[in-house]
């Protein structure tokens, strides 16, 4: 018997159907050769300094700090690169690895549209095909992403099985992949599902942590004492702790969304409320129930409303190395407005998650502690949807 | 000779799927039985899974009618029993779910349960060779059948999983997921073929096939005929009168394949 491969702990593997064996297969031996491939990364380097605008600011919240009085605040700005979120560091290392492979087409699932945004323009620069899955209610709730993914030259296609949202999204793209492979590379956007998918994901993506230690060091001398991050599937979470992970006195925070409470069934804290499966390739934590079916989550964000976690953090929280906190929709909310009105900064509603939690930190600890929260993307997108929630009547 | 076994001997074998608890567990029960009656080799039944990522459309829409209906794992079983032992049916059974569905029951639970109640193996198609170990060495344990998939992207692993497969193989005819097809592009003859240089084991061909036509040419390139859509569309079509439609056909079907 062969072993199994991308373990993180007792998560991760490729638990997928036989006839995508050989196509991820091929991706991990792809990967194997270009990831220390001095001209694929000069490449990838290039892409991410002059076109997606790299490296990302790391900016002292002064304001904030003041405000709240207690440790000092940093924001990793993945809000200001091209697109609008940390998805694009992911989707160019991809893009261009499928391009290196031979693949003419990518196929992508999206939640709130960040992902399936970051696809289309990695398509269209690479002069690539586009197809983005969506769930239905997402296409709803995130009506201009569709419009901007089109305007990138992508097909949006809503997906109407199951809760019509993320994780169907995610299924409707594994059944696509499976029924046309030659082609077709499955840029996959988070860090979840068969190896080697978790891992690749994890690699683009800190980015964000070798940039952030090498600003950090440079401001304050020192590493920081907390790095918070949002987490759904995780890649922007594992993005910013990559590069602390081997230094125990920086505490990694994982805020995942607890929508109307974990003490209720509309809830997508998946480390808080959820129990170790098998599902979408991985073995990791899940929202189910006693039978094993995947539960139906809600967040009002919809790039978090997934119910699961990828393998590696689940084994971080196993091993304690990470901290996984649950933040309500009414927070999130709360830091959305809290960050605009006080910095001058809006969110992403997912990533208001990671500021909410740092709002209840940062005053209970003394001023000469230092936390960095990754603000994953920007909150135009969310702005219709937030006014809504505070009762006023704005579509998009 | 396992149970499995028995279903291929002499014979190429007919496989029905159906999905239990759709529309109700009743009428599942019933259809079972008819297709028994009419001549069916063995029998895959679908334990529902919330989000089934192997499946078409018909397949993904029956589960999420059977799980609204009620339909859990503990009942399954006890409807199986019923079909043992009250019903009098005969035929070798297996189970078609997704890993998380034995994984969250508890692998040795599950094949207990299974086992007891008359199941010979069961085919779980989000676990790959590589993965199989967790489950394979239980199932062994409870002397069911793991059944190994093949699909025409298979290639280089054939020769591997063939060697080690149990029961039958599977061999999924196209590229995608399950669902009724109006032509079938892949050359089944060579996949079989490389899949019987290594195996022990008969092999039956599914994903697809929905008529008589195209189970008699694929029954003449393998060792039996799988079919799962063009059942369950009569089970939407139909709901609770569906059990003489499904009689009907698995008898049209039984007849195609053992004209070979």
């Amino acid at each position: 018997m062969a072993d199994s491969k991308g373990r993180f702990g007792i998560h991760g593997g490729q638990y997928i159907p036989e006839t995508l064996m050989n196509a991820v297969n091929e991706l991990e031996q792809a990967y194997n050769h270009y990831k220390d491939d001095p001209e694929f990364n000069r490449e990838l380097t290039y892409l991410y300094d002059e076109y997606a605008g790299r490296p990302s600011r790391l900016y002292y919240a002064e304001k904030m700090t003041k405000d709240l009085g207690g440790a000092k605040i940093y924001l990793k700005r993945e809000d200001l690169n091209h697109t609008g979120s940390h998805k694009i560091n992911n989707v160019l290392g991809q893009a261009l690895l499928a391009k290196k492979m031979g693949k003419t087409r990518l196929i992508a699932e999206t939640g709130a549209g960040q992902h399936g945004v970051a696809t289309a323009t990695a398509a269209a620069l690479m002069g690539m095909e586009c197809v983005v899955f969506m769930g239905k209610v997402d296409t709803e709730r995130q009506a201009l992403n569709v419009y901007r993914m089109k305007l990138l030259g992508a097909s949006v296609v809503p997906v109407e099985d199951g809760t019509a949202t993320l994780k169907d999204a995610v299924s409707a793209t594994m059944r696509e992949w499976a029924s046309r492979i030659d082609d077709t590379h499955y840029c996959l956007g988070s860090v979840m599902g068969p190896h080697p998918f978790p891992t690749i994901v994890r690699d683009f993506q800190a980015v964000i942590s070798r940039e952030s230690r090498a600003q950090i060091l440079e401001k304050e001398g020192r590493l920081p004492d907390y790095v918070l991050a949002c987490c759904g599937g995780g890649s922007n979470a594992i993005g910013s702790f990559y590069h602390y992970i081997n230094d125990p006195d920086v505490k990694l925070i994982g805020c995942e969304a607890a929508g109307r409470g974990i003490d209720t069934f509309e809830t997508a804290a998946t480390i808080n409320t959820g129990k170790l499966g098998i599902f979408h390739g991985m073995k990791s934590y899940f929202c189910q129930n006693e039978y094993g079916q995947i539960a139906p989550v809600y967040s009002i964000s919809a790039g978090l409303d997934y119910p699961g976690i990828g393998p590696e953090h689940a084994m971080l929280h196993d091993t304690g190395r990470a901290q996984y906190v649950a933040v309500t929709d009414d927070e999130a909310v709360d830091a959305f407005e809290y960050l605009s009105k006080t910095e001058g900064v809006i969110p992403a509603i997912e990533s208001a998650h990671a500021v909410a939690h740092a709002m209840k930190l940062a005053p209970t600890l003394p001023k000469d502690k230092i936390i960095i929260i990754t603000i994953s993307g920007r909150g135009d997108k969310d702005v219709a949807a937030i006014a809504r929630y505070r009762g006023e009547n704005i579509y998009e | 000779m396992s149970n499995i076994a028995s279903a291929f001997e002499n014979k190429k074998a007919f496989i029905p799927f159906i999905t239990c608890g759709d529309p109700d567990l009743a009428t599942t029960e019933e259809c079972v039985v008819r297709m028994e009656k009419a001549g069916a080799s063995l029998i895959e039944l679908g334990i529902p899974f919330s989000d089934p990522t192997a499946e078409g459309p018909v397949i993904q829409a029956a589960s999420i009618r059977a799980l609204k209906a009620g339909a859990t794992t503990d009942k399954i079983f006890e409807m199986v029993s019923r079909l043992r032992e009250v019903r009098g049916v005969k035929v070798p059974m297996v189970f078609m779910t997704y890993a998380n569905v034995v994984f969250s029951y508890g692998a040795e639970r599950f094949c207990e349960k299974a086992k007891a109640c008359g199941i010979s193996g069961c085919i779980l198609p989000d676990v790959p060779y590589e993965e199989k170990g967790e489950f394979a060495d239980v199932f062994a344990k409870y002397d069911m059948d793991l059944i190994s998939l093949v699909s025409p992207a298979s290639e280089d692993r054939i020769r591997m999983i063939s060697a080690e497969a149990t029961g039958f193989i599977y061999v999924v005819s196209s590229l995608g997921v399950t669902g009724v097809r109006s032509s079938i592009t892949t050359d089944i003859h060579a996949l079989c073929a490389k899949v019987k240089e290594s195996s022990k084991v008969p092999c039956a061909v599914g994903f697809g096939i929905s008529t008589p036509e195209q189970a008699k040419t694929m029954a003449g390139e393998s060792d039996g005929v799988i079919v799962g859509s063009a059942i369950v569309k009569l089970l939407a079509q139909y709901g609770k009168d569906a059990p003489d439609h499904v009689e009907e056909y698995v008898r049209s079907m039984v007849s195609a394949v053992s004209s070979i």
